[in-house]
């Protein structure tokens, strides 16, 4: 009965409220403890922290195995298998979402940050993010007009229950091998973003519990705003207005409010490769069905499609950063800004990338 | 009384079917989708398109919609 009453209210538009309420005070609250600036809890980037974790690419400064992303994971996991919603299934296009996922990570990279951060910067002031979530929205919109003239990676089917436990497996792992980080079996960061981060307790503790909010509503930034595009429901987005608001409050609280362009924590001031990185990515997030928090919540109930989308994510930051393909921070180098941005290798992926994806949006459609 | 078969398919493709079936004019819609997230989102949709709503949970985890006018 309980369970049920949960679920009813997670569900109704007071719910969606209040976890996009909750979700953006974790997130600041992160920061607060340790956690990048502005990046509270930016699944692209800590993707990108696991992948130099596993030592798929070797930028130094961004390796860490983080916690979060593993509670998101086991949280959906806990939560699916108590509500008996756990259902393993596989066989929607998989390499296709692998290409999908390592192009939304390359996007995401250029602007560096999924669309969480994109919201999460926005609340922390940086004003380059509006690029970011101009550039998320033309990618879904351009992803919705695909949608309505018939793509569809097709049906999943159901599979052996233990395909659905692989993923949960992992994580579990990893976190196993967190706590081995003397051992010297992961890569870890001694200084720069890699290297800031909360205590191994609260992180884990805070994934957990957005992992079992996640699990209950569905909540999805992408589907936010493509719902509204698509359909005209403002479910989703009620709940993604809700983050933003209560994460500006919580940054207020901390302090952690800096309004401007200009050097802006882990961000660079290159207009037009901000707006184009979130295209590609906001295309690709809804060739594949959901933003990345999304796709680590659907791994954790037995989604395997959904997993290798994040395989493609992990493999993407190792491109990015062995090909050097992601956005390099503004600097002030002896008082004087130093603009970052994409080096001509990563324009030329992230154009490819669109075209690529428009490609698979494309020819991926049933007649109807 | 207009059937879709939305099983095995994610959002939003249950949803897309179903606005399609009501732009073409159908008052009567039996939806039939396999898990929870599709029900809720053609649930809404169904609302927010002035149908009455029931659901009907069957076997093999299958949901039927029906939307009525």
């Amino acid at each position: 009965m309980v369970k049920r009453n949960v679920s009813r209210f997670l569900a109704s538009k007071k719910g969606i409220i209040l976890v996009g309420a909750c979700i953006g005070v974790l997130a600041s609250t992160l920061q607060k403890f340790g956690n990048p600036p502005n990046m509270g809890i930016c699944v692209a980037c800590f993707l990108r922290d696991i992948s130099g974790a596993l030592g798929f690419h070797r930028a130094g400064v961004v390796q860490y195995m983080r916690p979060e992303i593993i509670g998101f994971i086991l949280g959906s996991t806990i939560t699916s298998l108590i509500y008996k919603e756990f259902k393993a299934r596989n066989g929607s296009a998989p390499l296709v979402r692998f290409c999908l996922g390592a192009c939304a990570m390359i996007g995401a990279l250029a602007f560096l940050g999924c669309p969480w951060r994109t919201v999460l910067r926005l609340a922390g002031g940086d004003l380059n993010a509006i690029l970011g979530l101009l550039g998320l929205t033309t990618g879904i919109a351009i992803g919705d007009q695909f949608l309505k003239y018939g793509y569809n990676l097709g049906k999943t089917t159901k599979t052996y229950v233990a395909g659905g436990f692989i993923v949960p497996f992992f994580a579990l792992l990893f976190l196993v091998l967190l706590f081995f980080k003397s051992k010297g079996i992961l890569f870890f960061s001694t200084k720069g973003p890699g290297a800031m981060h909360a205590c191994i307790g609260i992180s884990i503790l805070f994934g957990l519990i957005i992992g079992f909010l996640l699990q209950r509503t569905r909540f999805c930034t992408m589907g936010s705003i493509r719902d509204v595009l698509l359909v005209g429901d403002v479910h989703l987005m009620s709940g993604l207005i809700s983050l933003f608001v209560f994460a500006f409050l919580t940054n207020l609280l901390y302090g952690q409010v800096h309004f401007g362009f200009r050097l802006q924590p882990i961000a660079h001031t290159a207009h037009l490769w901000n707006f184009l990185g979130m295209t590609l990515a906001g295309l690709a997030f809804v060739l594949a069905g959901g933003c990345p928090g999304r796709q680590l919540i659907l791994s954790g109930e037995g989604d395997m499609d959904a997993g290798v989308f994040v395989l493609g994510m992990i493999a993407g930051a190792g491109f990015a950063h062995n090909f050097g393909l992601a956005g390099v921070p503004d600097k002030l180098i002896n008082n004087v800004v130093q603009v970052g941005g994409i080096s001509l290798s990563g324009k030329i992926v992230v154009v490819s990338g669109i075209l690529f994806c428009m490609m698979i949006g494309y020819f991926m459609r049933e007649k109807i | 009384m207009k059937t879709i078969d939305a099983t095995g398919l994610s959002c939003p493709q249950p949803v897309l079917m179903t606005i399609q079936a009501i732009k073409k004019g159908e008052t009567e819609i039996k939806v039939i989708v396999d898990n929870n997230t599709s029900y809720e989102n053609v649930k809404r949709c169904g609302e927010n398109n002035g149908f009455e709503v029931k659901a009907e949970e069957g076997e093999n985890e299958l949901i039927t919609v029906f939307l009525n006018k």
